[in-house]
Protein backbone atom coordinates (compact mmCIF):
# COMPACT_ATOMS: atom_id res chain seq x y z
CA UNK A 1 0.00 0.00 0.00
CA UNK A 2 0.76 3.66 -0.97
CA UNK A 3 2.44 5.57 2.51
CA UNK A 4 2.79 9.33 2.93
CA UNK A 5 3.00 10.30 -0.24
CA UNK A 6 1.75 12.44 -3.07
CA UNK A 7 0.54 11.14 -6.06
CA UNK A 8 -0.54 13.21 -9.24
CA UNK A 9 -3.18 11.29 -10.42
CA UNK A 10 -6.91 10.63 -12.23
CA UNK A 11 -9.78 11.25 -10.44
CA UNK A 12 -10.76 8.06 -11.42
CA UNK A 13 -7.57 5.76 -10.53
CA UNK A 14 -7.65 7.83 -6.91
CA UNK A 15 -11.46 6.28 -6.70
CA UNK A 16 -9.48 2.62 -6.79
CA UNK A 17 -6.70 3.54 -4.34
CA UNK A 18 -9.23 4.45 -1.98
CA UNK A 19 -11.33 1.76 -2.68
CA UNK A 20 -8.62 -0.50 -1.75
CA UNK A 21 -8.13 1.26 1.68
CA UNK A 22 -11.68 0.74 2.75
CA UNK A 23 -10.97 -2.86 2.24
CA UNK A 24 -12.96 -3.28 -1.25
CA UNK A 25 -12.38 -7.27 -2.19
CA UNK A 26 -14.42 -7.55 -5.23
CA UNK A 27 -15.10 -4.97 -8.38
CA UNK A 28 -17.11 -6.16 -11.26
CA UNK A 29 -17.39 -3.44 -14.52
CA UNK A 30 -17.76 -3.40 -17.78
CA UNK A 31 -15.90 -0.70 -19.50
CA UNK A 32 -17.39 2.67 -20.63
CA UNK A 33 -16.11 6.24 -21.20
CA UNK A 34 -15.51 8.00 -18.84
CA UNK A 35 -15.30 5.65 -16.31
CA UNK A 36 -12.69 2.83 -17.77
CA UNK A 37 -9.66 3.59 -15.90
CA UNK A 38 -11.39 2.53 -12.85
CA UNK A 39 -11.81 -0.96 -14.27
CA UNK A 40 -8.72 -0.68 -15.81
CA UNK A 41 -7.03 -0.12 -12.41
CA UNK A 42 -8.94 -2.35 -10.60
CA UNK A 43 -7.73 -5.18 -12.93
CA UNK A 44 -4.42 -5.11 -11.24
CA UNK A 45 -4.81 -3.74 -7.96
CA UNK A 46 -7.20 -6.37 -7.61
CA UNK A 47 -5.16 -9.04 -7.92
CA UNK A 48 -2.11 -7.03 -5.60
CA UNK A 49 -4.76 -7.38 -2.65
CA UNK A 50 -6.09 -10.71 -2.95
CA UNK A 51 -9.37 -9.48 -4.04
CA UNK A 52 -11.25 -10.62 -7.41
CA UNK A 53 -11.64 -8.91 -10.33
CA UNK A 54 -14.22 -9.39 -13.24
CA UNK A 55 -15.12 -7.87 -16.45
CA UNK A 56 -18.40 -9.13 -17.05
CA UNK A 57 -20.49 -9.45 -20.59
CA UNK A 58 -22.85 -6.23 -19.61
CA UNK A 59 -23.58 -3.66 -16.55
CA UNK A 60 -26.44 -6.21 -15.87
CA UNK A 61 -24.25 -8.35 -14.76
CA UNK A 62 -21.99 -6.09 -12.78
CA UNK A 63 -24.18 -4.82 -10.80
CA UNK A 64 -25.42 -8.57 -9.85
CA UNK A 65 -22.17 -9.65 -9.36
CA UNK A 66 -21.21 -6.64 -7.12
CA UNK A 67 -24.63 -7.95 -5.04
CA UNK A 68 -23.77 -11.48 -4.80
CA UNK A 69 -19.99 -10.77 -3.32
CA UNK A 70 -21.76 -8.49 -1.22
CA UNK A 71 -24.08 -11.50 0.41
CA UNK A 72 -20.80 -13.61 0.40
CA UNK A 73 -19.03 -11.00 2.43
CA UNK A 74 -17.22 -8.94 0.55
CA UNK A 75 -17.06 -5.42 0.40
CA UNK A 76 -17.62 -4.76 -3.19
CA UNK A 77 -18.25 -1.96 -5.94
CA UNK A 78 -18.59 -1.06 -9.56
CA UNK A 79 -17.97 1.72 -11.74
CA UNK A 80 -19.72 2.96 -14.91
CA UNK A 81 -21.65 5.88 -16.41
CA UNK A 82 -24.80 7.36 -17.28
CA UNK A 83 -25.79 4.46 -19.59
CA UNK A 84 -24.57 1.76 -17.22
CA UNK A 85 -26.64 3.07 -14.63
CA UNK A 86 -29.54 2.80 -16.87
CA UNK A 87 -28.89 -0.79 -17.31
CA UNK A 88 -28.12 -1.71 -13.63
CA UNK A 89 -31.42 0.05 -12.65
CA UNK A 90 -33.04 -3.60 -11.73
CA UNK A 91 -30.41 -5.00 -9.21
CA UNK A 92 -29.87 -1.63 -7.65
CA UNK A 93 -33.64 -1.87 -6.27
CA UNK A 94 -32.25 -5.69 -5.49
CA UNK A 95 -29.48 -3.95 -3.60
CA UNK A 96 -31.60 -1.66 -1.37
CA UNK A 97 -34.41 -3.97 -0.72
CA UNK A 98 -32.61 -6.74 0.23
CA UNK A 99 -29.99 -3.91 2.24
CA UNK A 100 -27.04 -5.08 0.36
CA UNK A 101 -24.60 -2.67 1.22
CA UNK A 102 -22.07 -1.76 -2.11
CA UNK A 103 -20.50 1.04 -3.37
CA UNK A 104 -21.70 2.20 -7.64
CA UNK A 105 -19.55 4.87 -9.01
CA UNK A 106 -20.83 6.61 -11.80
CA UNK A 107 -19.00 8.98 -13.72
CA UNK A 108 -21.39 10.68 -15.57
CA UNK A 109 -21.05 11.59 -18.95
CA UNK A 110 -23.22 13.58 -21.76
CA UNK A 111 -26.81 11.54 -22.15
CA UNK A 112 -29.48 11.00 -22.82
CA UNK A 113 -28.76 7.72 -24.26
CA UNK A 114 -25.35 6.79 -25.66
CA UNK A 115 -24.41 10.61 -25.78
CA UNK A 116 -20.97 11.88 -25.95
CA UNK A 117 -18.83 10.09 -23.60
CA UNK A 118 -15.98 12.28 -23.32
CA UNK A 119 -18.44 15.67 -22.23
CA UNK A 120 -19.17 16.70 -18.63
CA UNK A 121 -22.83 16.42 -17.44
CA UNK A 122 -24.40 15.97 -14.24
CA UNK A 123 -27.07 14.16 -16.16
CA UNK A 124 -27.80 11.25 -13.56
CA UNK A 125 -28.68 13.24 -10.49
CA UNK A 126 -32.28 12.35 -10.17
CA UNK A 127 -31.49 8.99 -11.97
CA UNK A 128 -29.63 7.54 -8.78
CA UNK A 129 -32.70 8.30 -6.90
CA UNK A 130 -35.47 7.13 -8.84
CA UNK A 131 -34.18 5.35 -11.33
CA UNK A 132 -35.32 2.07 -9.77
CA UNK A 133 -39.26 1.01 -9.41
CA UNK A 134 -40.62 1.19 -6.05
CA UNK A 135 -40.01 3.84 -2.76
CA UNK A 136 -36.65 4.17 -1.54
CA UNK A 137 -34.00 6.05 -0.63
CA UNK A 138 -30.20 6.48 -1.96
CA UNK A 139 -27.33 7.95 -0.44
CA UNK A 140 -24.94 9.91 -3.05
CA UNK A 141 -21.63 11.66 -2.73
CA UNK A 142 -20.54 14.44 -5.46
CA UNK A 143 -16.94 14.36 -5.28
CA UNK A 144 -15.15 17.76 -6.71
CA UNK A 145 -11.27 16.66 -7.08
CA UNK A 146 -8.92 13.65 -7.10
CA UNK A 147 -8.19 13.90 -3.37
CA UNK A 148 -11.79 13.51 -2.33
CA UNK A 149 -12.39 10.83 -4.97
CA UNK A 150 -9.81 8.72 -2.58
CA UNK A 151 -11.27 10.36 0.43
CA UNK A 152 -15.15 9.87 -0.66
CA UNK A 153 -14.64 6.91 -1.87
CA UNK A 154 -13.09 5.43 1.38
CA UNK A 155 -16.03 7.20 3.62
CA UNK A 156 -18.61 5.61 0.56
CA UNK A 157 -17.63 2.20 1.56
CA UNK A 158 -17.93 3.37 5.41
CA UNK A 159 -21.99 4.49 4.92
CA UNK A 160 -22.60 1.66 2.98
CA UNK A 161 -21.21 -0.67 5.30
CA UNK A 162 -22.65 1.07 8.22
CA UNK A 163 -26.31 1.48 7.11
CA UNK A 164 -26.18 -1.68 5.01
CA UNK A 165 -27.39 0.04 1.68
CA UNK A 166 -25.83 1.39 -1.82
CA UNK A 167 -24.24 4.42 -2.04
CA UNK A 168 -23.41 6.32 -5.21
CA UNK A 169 -20.06 8.41 -5.87
CA UNK A 170 -21.29 10.89 -8.24
CA UNK A 171 -18.29 11.36 -10.43
CA UNK A 172 -18.04 12.99 -13.83
CA UNK A 173 -15.46 13.48 -16.75
CA UNK A 174 -14.45 16.82 -15.21
CA UNK A 175 -13.67 15.04 -11.69
CA UNK A 176 -13.05 11.38 -13.12
CA UNK A 177 -10.42 12.98 -15.96
CA UNK A 178 -8.80 15.47 -13.98
CA UNK A 179 -4.97 14.90 -12.43
CA UNK A 180 -4.34 15.91 -9.33
CA UNK A 181 -1.82 16.13 -6.21
CA UNK A 182 -3.54 13.27 -3.78
CA UNK A 183 -2.25 13.33 -0.04
CA UNK A 184 -2.45 9.76 1.26
CA UNK A 185 -3.01 9.34 4.48
CA UNK A 186 -0.04 9.28 6.79
CA UNK A 187 -1.31 6.30 9.26
CA UNK A 188 -3.45 4.00 7.59
CA UNK A 189 -4.38 2.66 11.07
CA UNK A 190 -5.87 6.04 12.23
CA UNK A 191 -8.29 5.96 9.36
CA UNK A 192 -12.01 5.13 10.29
CA UNK A 193 -12.80 2.27 8.53
CA UNK A 194 -16.13 0.84 9.33
CA UNK A 195 -16.94 -3.07 8.29
CA UNK A 196 -20.96 -4.32 8.19
CA UNK A 197 -22.31 -6.07 11.42
CA UNK A 198 -22.60 -9.55 10.76
CA UNK A 199 -25.37 -11.80 12.08
CA UNK A 200 -23.19 -14.91 13.52
CA UNK A 201 -25.57 -16.96 15.76
CA UNK A 202 -28.46 -19.22 13.55
CA UNK A 203 -30.61 -19.12 16.50
CA UNK A 204 -30.60 -15.25 17.21
CA UNK A 205 -33.99 -13.82 17.78
CA UNK A 206 -32.36 -10.49 16.32
CA UNK A 207 -34.25 -9.49 13.12
CA UNK A 208 -31.72 -9.76 9.79
CA UNK A 209 -33.86 -6.99 8.12
CA UNK A 210 -35.48 -3.79 8.24
CA UNK A 211 -34.03 -2.22 11.34
CA UNK A 212 -33.68 1.77 11.43
CA UNK A 213 -31.21 1.08 13.88
CA UNK A 214 -29.60 -1.68 10.79
CA UNK A 215 -29.76 -5.01 11.20
CA UNK A 216 -27.02 -7.48 11.40
CA UNK A 217 -26.08 -9.21 8.03
CA UNK A 218 -27.04 -12.71 7.75
CA UNK A 219 -24.51 -13.10 5.31
CA UNK A 220 -23.85 -16.39 3.13
CA UNK A 221 -21.25 -18.87 4.39
CA UNK A 222 -21.57 -19.00 8.13
CA UNK A 223 -23.08 -22.26 7.92
CA UNK A 224 -26.58 -21.25 8.27
CA UNK A 225 -29.54 -20.79 6.19
CA UNK A 226 -30.49 -16.78 5.10
CA UNK A 227 -33.33 -15.99 3.65
CA UNK A 228 -32.95 -12.79 1.44
CA UNK A 229 -36.12 -11.96 -1.52
CA UNK A 230 -36.45 -8.56 -3.21
CA UNK A 231 -39.97 -9.48 -2.57
CA UNK A 232 -42.02 -7.81 0.46
CA UNK A 233 -40.99 -9.10 3.32
CA UNK A 234 -40.62 -9.44 7.01
CA UNK A 235 -37.50 -8.47 9.83
CA UNK A 236 -36.50 -12.72 8.92
CA UNK A 237 -36.90 -12.15 5.40
CA UNK A 238 -39.76 -14.63 5.27
CA UNK A 239 -41.45 -13.22 2.00
CA UNK A 240 -45.32 -11.83 2.49
CA UNK A 241 -46.56 -9.91 -0.69
CA UNK A 242 -50.11 -10.24 0.28
CA UNK A 243 -50.51 -8.14 3.40
CA UNK A 244 -50.24 -3.93 3.25
CA UNK A 245 -49.27 -4.10 6.60
CA UNK A 246 -45.76 -5.88 5.58
CA UNK A 247 -45.44 -4.19 2.39
CA UNK A 248 -45.82 -0.48 4.66
CA UNK A 249 -43.34 -1.73 7.14
CA UNK A 250 -40.48 -2.75 4.54
CA UNK A 251 -40.66 0.21 2.66
CA UNK A 252 -40.84 2.49 5.44
CA UNK A 253 -38.29 0.90 7.62
CA UNK A 254 -36.01 0.75 4.57
CA UNK A 255 -36.30 4.73 3.66
CA UNK A 256 -36.35 5.82 7.42
CA UNK A 257 -32.86 4.04 7.93
CA UNK A 258 -31.83 6.71 5.36
CA UNK A 259 -34.04 9.51 6.53
CA UNK A 260 -33.75 8.89 10.38
CA UNK A 261 -29.87 8.69 9.63
CA UNK A 262 -29.85 12.35 7.98
CA UNK A 263 -27.66 14.10 10.21
CA UNK A 264 -24.92 11.44 10.50
CA UNK A 265 -24.86 11.33 6.51
CA UNK A 266 -25.09 14.48 5.02
CA UNK A 267 -22.39 17.27 4.70
CA UNK A 268 -22.44 20.51 3.62
CA UNK A 269 -19.30 22.72 3.05
CA UNK A 270 -20.12 26.71 3.35
CA UNK A 271 -17.65 29.53 2.37
CA UNK A 272 -18.22 33.18 3.14
CA UNK A 273 -21.82 32.32 4.37
CA UNK A 274 -21.80 34.51 7.27
CA UNK A 275 -22.83 37.75 5.87
CA UNK A 276 -23.75 36.48 2.02
CA UNK A 277 -26.64 38.19 0.44
CA UNK A 278 -25.85 36.28 -3.03
CA UNK A 279 -25.58 31.99 -2.84
CA UNK A 280 -24.22 29.84 -4.99
CA UNK A 281 -25.74 26.45 -4.42
CA UNK A 282 -23.82 23.71 -6.23
CA UNK A 283 -22.81 20.08 -5.78
CA UNK A 284 -19.90 18.24 -7.38
CA UNK A 285 -17.15 19.53 -9.98
CA UNK A 286 -19.43 22.88 -10.43
CA UNK A 287 -18.90 23.74 -6.65
CA UNK A 288 -15.14 24.40 -7.96
CA UNK A 289 -16.29 27.57 -10.56
CA UNK A 290 -18.42 28.09 -7.61
CA UNK A 291 -16.19 29.10 -4.92
CA UNK A 292 -13.59 30.53 -7.49
CA UNK A 293 -16.65 32.61 -8.56
CA UNK A 294 -17.17 33.29 -4.72
CA UNK A 295 -13.86 34.78 -4.08
CA UNK A 296 -13.39 36.93 -7.43
CA UNK A 297 -16.73 38.55 -6.00
CA UNK A 298 -15.32 39.47 -2.82
CA UNK A 299 -12.47 40.89 -4.03
CA UNK A 300 -15.20 42.74 -5.29
CA UNK A 301 -17.07 43.78 -2.33
CA UNK A 302 -19.99 41.79 -3.69
CA UNK A 303 -21.55 39.70 -0.60
CA UNK A 304 -21.64 35.96 -2.16
CA UNK A 305 -20.92 32.89 -0.59
CA UNK A 306 -20.79 29.24 -1.55
CA UNK A 307 -22.84 26.50 0.09
CA UNK A 308 -22.04 23.19 -1.72
CA UNK A 309 -23.78 19.63 -1.53
CA UNK A 310 -21.41 17.42 -0.73
CA UNK A 311 -23.80 14.90 -0.32
CA UNK A 312 -27.05 15.71 -2.86
CA UNK A 313 -29.08 12.64 -1.34
CA UNK A 314 -30.64 12.08 0.96
CA UNK A 315 -31.56 15.83 0.05
CA UNK A 316 -30.35 18.34 3.10
CA UNK A 317 -33.59 20.46 2.96
CA UNK A 318 -33.88 21.47 6.30
CA UNK A 319 -30.31 23.03 6.44
CA UNK A 320 -31.08 24.60 2.76
CA UNK A 321 -34.46 26.16 4.59
CA UNK A 322 -32.46 27.01 7.47
CA UNK A 323 -29.74 28.89 5.19
CA UNK A 324 -32.20 30.24 2.95
CA UNK A 325 -34.08 32.52 5.28
CA UNK A 326 -30.73 34.82 5.61
CA UNK A 327 -30.26 35.43 2.36
CA UNK A 328 -31.84 37.40 -0.36
CA UNK A 329 -30.88 34.81 -3.14
CA UNK A 330 -30.01 31.79 -4.39
CA UNK A 331 -28.47 30.63 -7.91
CA UNK A 332 -28.44 27.04 -8.21
CA UNK A 333 -25.27 26.07 -10.56
CA UNK A 334 -25.97 22.55 -12.41
CA UNK A 335 -24.57 21.26 -14.85
CA UNK A 336 -28.04 20.09 -16.74
CA UNK A 337 -31.01 21.52 -16.48
CA UNK A 338 -31.86 21.75 -13.26
CA UNK A 339 -32.17 18.84 -11.39
CA UNK A 340 -31.90 19.47 -7.48
CA UNK A 341 -33.78 23.22 -8.44
CA UNK A 342 -37.22 21.97 -7.75
CA UNK A 343 -35.61 20.47 -4.68
CA UNK A 344 -33.90 23.78 -3.60
CA UNK A 345 -37.46 25.89 -4.42
CA UNK A 346 -38.99 23.74 -2.05
CA UNK A 347 -36.91 23.85 0.73
CA UNK A 348 -36.60 27.36 0.70
CA UNK A 349 -40.11 27.78 0.09
CA UNK A 350 -40.19 31.29 -0.95
CA UNK A 351 -37.91 32.53 2.06
CA UNK A 352 -35.13 33.62 -0.33
CA UNK A 353 -35.54 34.24 -4.65
CA UNK A 354 -34.32 30.75 -6.02
CA UNK A 355 -32.97 30.85 -9.69
CA UNK A 356 -31.00 28.11 -11.60
CA UNK A 357 -28.36 28.71 -13.69
CA UNK A 358 -26.69 25.95 -15.89
CA UNK A 359 -23.18 26.60 -18.23
CA UNK A 360 -24.33 28.92 -21.13
CA UNK A 361 -23.15 25.80 -23.22
CA UNK A 362 -24.22 22.67 -21.55
CA UNK A 363 -20.88 20.25 -20.95
CA UNK A 364 -18.60 23.14 -20.74
CA UNK A 365 -17.21 23.95 -17.24
CA UNK A 366 -19.11 27.17 -15.79
CA UNK A 367 -16.73 30.05 -16.13
CA UNK A 368 -16.65 32.50 -13.44
CA UNK A 369 -17.31 35.66 -15.03
CA UNK A 370 -20.48 33.95 -16.48
CA UNK A 371 -21.45 33.33 -13.33
CA UNK A 372 -20.31 37.04 -12.05
CA UNK A 373 -22.38 38.55 -14.37
CA UNK A 374 -25.65 36.71 -13.38
CA UNK A 375 -25.09 37.82 -9.95
CA UNK A 376 -24.86 41.36 -10.83
CA UNK A 377 -28.06 41.61 -13.21
CA UNK A 378 -29.98 39.92 -9.80
CA UNK A 379 -28.34 42.84 -7.42
CA UNK B 1 3.46 34.30 -10.68
CA UNK B 2 0.50 32.92 -8.32
CA UNK B 3 -1.03 30.76 -11.26
CA UNK B 4 1.10 29.42 -14.56
CA UNK B 5 -1.40 28.49 -17.15
CA UNK B 6 -0.49 26.56 -19.44
CA UNK B 7 -2.29 24.89 -22.72
CA UNK B 8 -0.72 21.93 -24.84
CA UNK B 9 -2.82 21.58 -27.67
CA UNK B 10 -2.57 19.49 -30.82
CA UNK B 11 -3.67 16.30 -32.55
CA UNK B 12 -4.29 12.64 -30.81
CA UNK B 13 -0.98 10.58 -30.71
CA UNK B 14 1.23 13.60 -30.69
CA UNK B 15 1.75 12.97 -26.77
CA UNK B 16 -0.12 16.18 -25.74
CA UNK B 17 -2.09 14.63 -22.85
CA UNK B 18 1.29 12.62 -21.35
CA UNK B 19 3.40 16.11 -21.65
CA UNK B 20 0.84 17.62 -19.55
CA UNK B 21 0.87 14.68 -17.17
CA UNK B 22 4.73 14.95 -16.57
CA UNK B 23 4.73 18.39 -16.37
CA UNK B 24 2.09 18.27 -13.54
CA UNK B 25 4.11 15.55 -11.76
CA UNK B 26 6.42 17.56 -11.76
CA UNK B 27 5.53 20.36 -10.33
CA UNK B 28 3.38 18.48 -7.30
CA UNK B 29 4.84 15.47 -6.28
CA UNK B 30 8.50 16.67 -6.97
CA UNK B 31 8.72 20.71 -6.28
CA UNK B 32 5.79 20.52 -3.80
CA UNK B 33 3.43 22.99 -5.50
CA UNK B 34 0.00 22.64 -6.58
CA UNK B 35 -1.03 21.13 -10.03
CA UNK B 36 -4.03 20.23 -11.71
CA UNK B 37 -4.35 18.45 -15.79
CA UNK B 38 -7.21 18.59 -17.79
CA UNK B 39 -8.04 17.26 -20.87
CA UNK B 40 -10.30 17.20 -23.62
CA UNK B 41 -10.40 15.66 -27.14
CA UNK B 42 -13.33 13.53 -29.13
CA UNK B 43 -13.72 10.11 -29.30
CA UNK B 44 -10.61 8.87 -31.60
CA UNK B 45 -7.59 7.77 -29.85
CA UNK B 46 -5.39 9.28 -32.93
CA UNK B 47 -6.15 11.72 -35.14
CA UNK B 48 -8.71 13.78 -33.68
CA UNK B 49 -8.07 17.65 -31.34
CA UNK B 50 -6.78 16.93 -27.95
CA UNK B 51 -6.09 19.73 -25.39
CA UNK B 52 -4.21 19.30 -22.43
CA UNK B 53 -4.49 22.19 -19.59
CA UNK B 54 -1.93 22.48 -16.84
CA UNK B 55 -2.07 24.69 -13.68
CA UNK B 56 0.70 25.61 -11.67
CA UNK B 57 0.81 27.28 -8.39
CA UNK B 58 2.02 27.89 -4.78
CA UNK B 59 -2.02 28.16 -4.02
CA UNK B 60 -4.35 25.85 -3.70
CA UNK B 61 -5.96 26.02 -6.79
CA UNK B 62 -9.49 25.83 -6.76
CA UNK B 63 -10.43 26.40 -10.25
CA UNK B 64 -9.13 23.55 -12.30
CA UNK B 65 -9.36 25.13 -15.82
CA UNK B 66 -7.33 26.95 -17.54
CA UNK B 67 -9.35 30.24 -19.71
CA UNK B 68 -5.76 32.22 -20.49
CA UNK B 69 -2.87 30.67 -20.74
CA UNK B 70 0.56 31.99 -19.89
CA UNK B 71 1.99 29.97 -22.50
CA UNK B 72 0.03 27.82 -25.32
CA UNK B 73 2.20 24.80 -27.21
CA UNK B 74 0.38 24.39 -30.65
CA UNK B 75 1.39 21.40 -32.79
CA UNK B 76 -1.38 21.79 -34.93
CA UNK B 77 -2.71 24.48 -37.55
CA UNK B 78 -5.60 24.14 -35.29
CA UNK B 79 -4.71 24.56 -31.92
CA UNK B 80 -2.93 28.03 -33.29
CA UNK B 81 -6.28 29.38 -34.98
CA UNK B 82 -8.17 27.81 -31.57
CA UNK B 83 -6.35 28.87 -28.83
CA UNK B 84 -3.91 31.68 -29.63
CA UNK B 85 -6.49 34.79 -28.85
CA UNK B 86 -6.85 33.38 -25.65
CA UNK B 87 -3.01 34.20 -24.86
CA UNK B 88 -2.20 36.09 -21.93
CA UNK B 89 -0.54 39.38 -22.32
CA UNK B 90 3.08 38.79 -22.09
CA UNK B 91 2.36 35.17 -22.29
CA UNK B 92 4.44 32.24 -24.83
CA UNK B 93 3.40 31.02 -27.92
CA UNK B 94 5.67 28.13 -29.03
CA UNK B 95 4.50 26.02 -31.96
CA UNK B 96 5.98 23.30 -34.04
CA UNK B 97 6.77 25.59 -37.03
CA UNK B 98 6.67 22.66 -39.77
CA UNK B 99 3.27 22.00 -38.46
CA UNK B 100 1.86 25.53 -38.51
CA UNK B 101 1.94 28.49 -40.69
CA UNK B 102 1.90 31.51 -38.27
CA UNK B 103 0.06 34.34 -40.21
CA UNK B 104 0.45 37.31 -37.74
CA UNK B 105 2.27 39.40 -36.30
CA UNK B 106 1.90 40.47 -32.15
CA UNK B 107 3.63 42.04 -30.06
CA UNK B 108 1.37 40.56 -27.06
CA UNK B 109 3.40 37.85 -26.69
CA UNK B 110 6.34 36.08 -27.66
CA UNK B 111 6.77 33.47 -30.31
CA UNK B 112 8.75 30.58 -30.72
CA UNK B 113 8.53 27.93 -33.29
CA UNK B 114 10.85 24.74 -33.12
CA UNK B 115 10.75 21.52 -35.21
CA UNK B 116 9.68 18.80 -32.46
CA UNK B 117 8.21 16.34 -35.36
CA UNK B 118 10.04 16.78 -37.77
CA UNK B 119 13.62 16.49 -35.42
CA UNK B 120 11.74 13.08 -33.81
CA UNK B 121 11.70 11.24 -37.15
CA UNK B 122 15.25 12.81 -38.75
CA UNK B 123 17.59 12.32 -35.78
CA UNK B 124 15.33 9.53 -33.62
CA UNK B 125 13.63 7.83 -36.17
CA UNK B 126 10.66 8.24 -34.02
CA UNK B 127 8.12 10.61 -33.83
CA UNK B 128 6.59 9.45 -30.54
CA UNK B 129 9.70 11.18 -28.68
CA UNK B 130 8.69 14.79 -30.36
CA UNK B 131 6.58 15.45 -27.41
CA UNK B 132 9.80 15.33 -25.24
CA UNK B 133 12.28 17.62 -27.46
CA UNK B 134 8.96 19.98 -27.07
CA UNK B 135 8.90 19.54 -23.23
CA UNK B 136 12.75 19.99 -23.03
CA UNK B 137 12.23 23.64 -25.62
CA UNK B 138 9.74 24.37 -23.60
CA UNK B 139 12.02 24.25 -19.83
CA UNK B 140 14.91 25.99 -21.51
CA UNK B 141 12.57 28.38 -22.61
CA UNK B 142 10.25 28.91 -19.96
CA UNK B 143 11.89 27.64 -16.58
CA UNK B 144 8.59 26.63 -15.50
CA UNK B 145 9.77 23.54 -13.73
CA UNK B 146 13.18 22.18 -12.57
CA UNK B 147 14.98 20.57 -15.39
CA UNK B 148 16.37 17.86 -13.25
CA UNK B 149 12.85 16.85 -11.55
CA UNK B 150 11.44 17.31 -14.57
CA UNK B 151 13.59 13.85 -15.84
CA UNK B 152 12.85 11.93 -12.63
CA UNK B 153 8.70 13.00 -13.33
CA UNK B 154 9.94 11.52 -17.38
CA UNK B 155 11.95 8.44 -15.94
CA UNK B 156 8.70 7.78 -13.90
CA UNK B 157 5.87 8.17 -16.43
CA UNK B 158 7.54 6.07 -19.18
CA UNK B 159 8.06 2.42 -20.47
CA UNK B 160 11.41 0.89 -18.99
CA UNK B 161 12.56 0.40 -22.57
CA UNK B 162 12.01 3.68 -23.61
CA UNK B 163 13.70 5.81 -20.83
CA UNK B 164 16.60 6.54 -22.97
CA UNK B 165 15.76 7.83 -26.10
CA UNK B 166 13.01 9.87 -23.79
CA UNK B 167 15.37 11.26 -21.78
CA UNK B 168 17.66 12.52 -25.20
CA UNK B 169 15.04 13.43 -26.69
CA UNK B 170 14.26 15.91 -24.00
CA UNK B 171 18.19 16.89 -24.06
CA UNK B 172 17.68 18.02 -27.64
CA UNK B 173 15.18 20.03 -27.06
CA UNK B 174 16.99 22.37 -24.52
CA UNK B 175 20.09 22.36 -26.94
CA UNK B 176 17.06 23.76 -29.36
CA UNK B 177 16.77 25.98 -27.17
CA UNK B 178 19.63 27.34 -26.66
Amino acid sequence: MKNNKTDFIQGNIACVEGAIVAGCKFFAGYPITPASEIAEHMSERMFQVNGTFIQTEDELSSIAAVVGSSWAGAKAMTATSGPGISLMQENIGLAIATETPLVIVDVQRGGPSTGSPSISLQGDTIQVKYGSQGEYQVISIAPSSPQEMFDYTIWAFNIAEKFRTPVFVMADVMVGHMREQVEYPEDYNELEIFDRKILDDPDSTEGRFLSTEVAPMPIFGNGFKANVTGSTHDEFGWRNVSDPKVMDNFIKKLTNKILNNKSEIIRTEKEYMEDAEVVLLSYGSVSRAALETVHTAREKEIKVGSYRLVTVWPFPEKEISKMSENVEKIIVLENNLGQIYPYVRSAVDGKAEVELLSPSVLGEFFEPNYILNKIKEAK
Amino acid sequence: MANINIRIAGIGGQGVVLSGIILGRTASVYEGKNAVQTQSYGSSARGGDVCSEIIISNKKIIYPQVLKSDILIALSQKAVDKYRDQILEGGTLIVDKDLTKLEFETEKFKVYGESFNKTAIDEFNNKTVANMIMLGYLVKKTEIVDVELLKKSILESVPVETKEINIKALNKGMLLAQ
